[in-house]
């Protein structure tokens, strides 16, 4: 009986402070979206402390009971997890809420890759949009982004599909004509853009003529040199020439310039000229002096 | 205290001192008078010999040491023919110009071989081993070498260095400047890419106890690349036993669609302990140049016992090149690739004017090397200014 007595009375005063600590307690929305103002009513009298810890943030604030605690645009503002602690006289009470990204993309963060790739290859180009709210928290909610390259010629690909927990990603083929392709991604009125080189591939066919030049020399000069899609090889590409005579050999690296490569070697009736670029042959001559 | 004329030990240990004393006078004058001539071909700039001329050997001996220790005025003074050229074409001979690899150079070491003497006349022909930034380099020289009354003298076979004539030459200048992303951009913003590089031969061979890795190396894009090779090699449970890089046996500037051989030496590694081998090729994009443009010409296989490629680097554009690098490749009938050599012609390259090279090649490799492919890569000091 004695022991009933004290665990009854015991029981009545923990629900006795809990009411009491309630009562002047806040009452903390489940999810507030970053960036908003909102405001949280308190009762009780007196004054008590709160304070708000969480990603990359950490507050204080002295509260009248009674009022309501204002939070401004700027006060909780990174995604994540918060924990609030109310400190009320000897009592406190502890609250865990989440900030949630804004709704509205404010930024997006384009990774295009490769910066330069050779034409006519197919998703050869990959473009990854990260989407961020004006805080920079990533927006999970699904957006529709829509991806666009558009080439030197005036073709385009387009692509639109849906962000999944703030990533959209997409891939895209190269263009057979050279030049530089704009890639955009976009997602409400927030573009980015990138410049993606499309660079000519091999050489197709190494043509080369050749023709006496002054003091015993052979002039070898190639026809402008093109890939297999008609864009002309860029000039700095080397083109190898090789003499062999008589068991003598002679080489040399020549870049393109203008388009073609030339440079002069020792003229040998008999000799054997070639020509290449890495691994691409070109035509070969038998030099007979004319 | 000392002086005890008790201590009998006191007057010995004083005429120990004073015989100590005359034997280290007496054998500073033998030592000055009869310098000893049998490590002269050690070339030491700090010696300090007296020179001799009373034999052909040693006039030969003493203009070499004299040149050793880069006293040009010495060294010309002590010459038999300096009427037929001054002494700043001498010291040019030696040092070279337009800051070749022998304007630092040292002579490091020498030997001289007789190959025919008379009782007024003498030819010796001289092995220079030149001390320089990318190693040693040798030249040879026949000496002549004319009795002058009681002394020798060296009639000095001058190498005159070419010059060109005043000109101009037009060069359409080609070269790509790079610009990278800054540190301020954000984290997605894209950068240039590096080179698309990719190793195109891969042959590792095992010689005198030690692996050698020899390759090449093709630059496939279209844009210039700063290249590097390095090679693991692993163990039959995949660890790492060692690990080296391409280092100078590679041309590091690879213009787009150039191919360089590159040679990785591995030193105290048996074949027996190797497994496999992970290639690592690594580019990185750089300004560059597309010149000057380098003709290799006349390249010859020599056979044994002299084996050799033999050849001549043309510069074809109108820059001076202070030290070219020549890198060769050497292939057997299948097209498999027996050896990567190289050499640094101690010369400048002068525009349109030829200078010889020649890359050495052990006998063995020689038997095998049926073809070669070459190539020659410059250093302008104009460019790092």
């Amino acid at each position: 009986m004695k022991a009933w007595i004290t665990f009854s009375c015991g029981f009545v005063l923990l629900w006795a402070h809990a009411l009491a600590a309630q009562s002047s307690g806040l009452r903390f929305p489940q999810t507030v979206e970053a960036g908003t103002a909102f405001s949280v009513p308190t009762s009780g009298s007196g004054e008590a402390t709160l304070y708000i810890a969480g990603p990359g943030n950490a507050l204080r604030r002295k509260v009248q009971l009674g009022e309501n605690v204002s939070f401004g645009v700027e006060d909780l503002h990174n995604a994540g997890h918060y924990v609030a602690v109310f400190v009320s006289g000897p009592s406190s009470q502890s609250m865990q809420f989440d900030v949630v990204p804004s709704r509205q993309p404010s930024t997006l963060s384009f990774i295009a890759k490769p910066s330069r790739l050779p034409v006519n290859l197919n998703s050869g180009i990959s473009g990854v949009a990260y989407i961020f709210d004006v805080f920079r928290n990533l927006v999970l909610q699904p957006q529709e982004v829509s991806f666009e390259l558009s080439d030197a010629t005036g073709g385009t690909q387009s692509r639109s599909l849906s962000s999944q927990n703030g990533v959209a990603w997409v891939k895209m083929n190269s263009a057979a004509k050279a030049g530089p392709a704009h890639f955009n991604a976009s997602v409400a009125s927030v573009h980015e853009t990138r410049v993606i080189q499309q660079v000519p591939g091999d050489p197709c066919a190494i043509r080369m003529s050749a023709r006496p030049s002054k003091d015993q020399r052979v002039l070898l000069q190639t026809e402008p040199v093109r890939d297999c899609n008609g864009n002309p090889v860029p000039d700095g590409t080397i083109v190898s020439f090789t003499e062999t005579y008589a068991g003598l050999q002679s080489t040399v690296d020549v870049p393109l310039k203008r388009g073609v490569a030339q440079t002069e070697l020792p003229a040998q009736s008999g000799a054997v000229i070639s020509a290449a670029a890495g691994v691409v042959l070109g035509n070969e001559i038998h030099w007979s002096g004319r | 205290m000392n002086s005890d004329p008790a201590n009998p030990h006191s007057s010995k240990g004083r005429f120990l001192a004073f015989v100590l004393g005359v034997s280290t006078v007496v054998l500073v004058v033998i030592g000055c008078m009869f310098p000893n001539q049998s490590g002269s071909g050690v070339a030491d700039p700090n010696a300090r010999l007296i020179a001799s001329s009373s034999s052909p050997e040693a006039a030969v001996n003493s203009l070499l040491q004299q040149i050793a220790r880069r006293d040009w005025h010495s060294a010309y003074e002590l010459l038999g023919n300096k009427g037929e050229f001054t002494e700043a074409d001498f010291t040019r001979d030696l040092t070279g110009a337009n800051g070749s690899l022998r304007s630092d150079a040292s002579l490091n070491r020498f030997d001289t071989q007789s190959l025919r003497a008379s009782s007024d006349q003498a030819q010796i022909r001289a092995h220079l081993l030149w001390s320089s930034v990318v190693g040693t380099f040798e030249d040879s020289r026949d000496l002549k070498v004319i009795r002058n009354g009681s002394h020798w003298q060296v009639a000095w076979p001058l190498v005159k260095e070419p010059k060109v004539p005043p000109q101009v030459i037009p060069v359409n200048y080609l070269r790509w400047d790079v610009i990278y992303r800054g540190a301020q951009d954000d984290w997605g913003a894209q950068d240039v890419e590096a080179p698309h590089v990719r190793i195109v031969a891969m042959h590792p061979v095992d010689r005198a106890g030690e692996v050698i890795i020899m390759g090449e190396i093709l630059n496939e894009d279209v844009v210039p690349a700063f290249v590097r090779v390095k090679a693991t090699l692993l163990d039959n449970k995949g660890a790492a036993i060692a690990s080296e890089d391409s280092f100078d046996k590679i041309s590091h500037i690879l213009l787009p669609k150039q191919v360089s051989p590159f040679r990785i030496d591995f030193r105290h590694v048996r074949m027996s302990q190797v497994d496999s081998v992970r290639m690592q090729p690594w580019s990185n994009l750089v300004p560059a140049s597309a010149d000057p443009v380098i003709g290799i010409e006349s390249q010859k296989l020599n056979p044994v016992p002299d084996s050799s490629l033999s050849g001549q680097l043309v510069n074809q554009s109108g820059q001076v090149v202070n030290v070219a690098h020549v890198i060769a490749t050497f292939y057997d009938g299948s097209g498999q690739i027996v050896w990567v050599a190289d050499q640094y012609p101690s010369r400048a390259l002068l525009p349109q004017t030829p200078v010889p090279f020649l890359i050495s090649l052990p006998a063995d490799v020689a038997a095998k090397a049926k073809t070669y492919r070459t190539v020659a890569t410059s250093y302008i000091s104009s460019r790092f200014q």
